[in-house]
């Protein structure tokens, strides 16, 4: 069953086309991973997928309905089936850890606050951060890893059904990287969740992935070209012989580097 | 041209869905703001008030003493003060000490995804960020303004009586024969209006950020820019309509309006 769909949805921001024509959907249970070159509109993608963002053309489905045909409460409440890990945590600046992931929860769930706390502590727990540590600090000093696992926690807080993952081990080090894999590994066999990642990273790929979907930029596709180049698994993807997916998978520059001159 | 249309009614629509979603937020949520909007505020505003108070004095003095009527010094000072140049003056500085640092701070949250992050969270932006500080600011605004105007008639007085010369009793007595009620109550309803222009604009400005530091600055010296233009604009369209007003109440008085 799709719990997500997109229906020829493209997205534009002023005179900038960033999709066009996307037709895609994310199934129960599943990890699906977008991937593609810098600026090619994954993330644009999945904030679509959660409406922080409104397609210019198309629409968006939750459960097989359109979520335009929702009132704004509903979708408020819906959007909460989502987790969402912001690709620099995005965690406010000015709360505490424990604020921070408490923050949904004080929100949306009128749950006493010793059961807010024990909720909390979990969840940091959960992503290997030691709540007695972190909890009284400020994002601020905070490492990157940290960072992002704080963000994991305050996603995971909510007990999300779709986990939406945006570029999670960038900048991270190899190390903390896969301990950012682990944690989506971990999360979605111990919740049952379905999860959407977002990422340039290979080994993510191939440790999470059921299914990638692999987009090309606008701006170097025909008119009449299809801006979703491959979909499958991640062995269909390493052997594919379309020299676009090759070229990423691969990481080699080939003749781009002469072209980006040329422009 | 078609910009400036759609800026304003951009920030109609944003004003509206303001409106729309105003309550009295959480005390944790609304006391820093409040704290930052108005209590940090008011060494700029006592500074703002006592100049302006004193450089009154010092420009308008000469002329009265050519005529004669340096004791007559108190009343132009304090009318000026409380109608227009306390409220707009104080709003001035206001714009560019709250309005720019709740662009950047907004525009900081924008480009960081803060934003997108509390909507995720199921919270409403607009709600958890933009009543709060539109409370903050059209509640203070006009306090700080009384503490400018205040400030201001007190600087005036000290300074037109030790430095000038002119004599005490005289510069309240025809200060109090042409300052109303109305007088200062124009003045402190225009600041409301103030007040409520520089969270708005500064808010929107924050929200509709582009990327990057560059992003933030532009946001921040826009909502400068047009919170000032707006205040100008707000002032000469309220200062019209008081002294309309003002002869609608009283026709036969001929008052310094």
């Amino acid at each position: 069953m799709s719990l997500i769909q997109l229906k020829h949805a493209s997205k534009s921001f002023g005179s900038q086309h960033v999709l066009r024509d996307i037709t895609l959907d994310v199934r129960e249970g599943e990890t699906l991973v977008l991937i593609g070159e810098s600026g090619c509109g994954k993330s644009v993608t999945m904030k679509l997928m959660m409406d922080l963002l409104e397609p210019t053309q198309g629409e968006v489905l939750w459960d097989g309905r359109p979520i335009r045909s929702r009132s704004e409460k509903q979708i408020t409440r819906e959007r909460l089936k989502f987790g969402y890990l912001f690709q620099q945590a995005a965690l406010f600046d000015s709360l505490t850890v424990f604020e921070n992931v408490a923050f949904g929860l004080r929100q949306n769930k009128r749950l006493p606050e010793q059961k807010v706390v024990e909720t909390v502590h979990g969840r940091l727990r959960d992503v290997g951060l030691s709540p007695d540590v972190v909890v009284d600090k400020k994002p601020a000093e905070l490492s990157g890893g940290m960072r992002k696992r704080v963000g994991l926690a305050r996603a995971l807080a909510m007990s999300p059904a779709i986990m939406l993952y945006d570029e999670p081990t960038t900048g991270l080090d190899p190390i903390m990287s896969d301990v950012i894999n682990e944690l989506i590994l971990r999360t979605r066999d111990r919740e049952k969740m379905t999860s959407v990642v977002v990422t340039h990273d290979m080994h993510t790929v191939r440790k999470v992935a059921d299914r990638i979907v692999m987009f090309y930029p606008l701006t170097r596709l025909k008119p009449d070209e299809p801006q979703i180049i491959f979909e499958g698994t991640a062995k269909d993807a390493f052997a594919s012989d379309d020299p676009r997916v090759h070229q990423f998978i691969r990481g080699e520059a080939g003749e781009r580097l002469t072209e980006l001159a040329a422009a | 041209m078609l910009d400036g249309v759609r800026l304003v009614g951009d920030l109609t629509l944003f004003a509206l869905k303001m409106v729309w979603w105003i309550n009295w937020p959480r005390g944790g949520v609304i006391w820093p703001i409040m704290y930052q909007t108005g209590v940090l505020s008011i060494p700029v505003i006592l500074i703002t008030g006592g100049f302006i108070g004193m450089v009154l004095a010092v420009q308008a003095y000469d002329q009265f003493a050519m005529m004669g009527m340096e004791n007559q010094l108190g009343t132009v000072i304090n009318v000026t003060l409380v109608k227009e140049l306390g409220p707009v003056l104080a709003a001035l500085m206001l714009a560019g000490r709250v309005g720019s640092s709740m662009a950047a701070e907004l525009g900081t949250m924008r480009v960081t995804e803060q934003i997108d992050a509390l909507t995720a969270l199921g919270a409403n932006p607009v709600r958890f960020l933009v009543v709060p500080r539109f409370l903050a600011c059209f509640l203070l605004i006009p306090l700080l303004t009384i503490v400018a105007d205040g400030i201001g008639m007190l600087s005036g007085w000290i300074f037109s009586t030790k430095v000038l010369g002119v004599h005490s009793f005289y510069y309240w007595h025809h200060s109090f024969n042409f300052i109303t009620a109305y007088d200062v109550l124009s003045g402190v309803i225009k600041s409301v209006f103030f007040g409520a222009a520089i969270a708005i604009i500064a808010c929107h400005r924050g929200f509709h950020s582009e990327a990057g530091a560059e992003g933030v600055g532009k946001a921040a010296t826009e909502s400068f820019v047009y919170t000032f233009i707006a205040i100008l604009l707000i002032d000469f369209l309220l200062g019209t309509f008081f002294m309309k007003f003002y002869y609608v109440l009283w026709p036969g008085d001929v008052a310094m309006v």
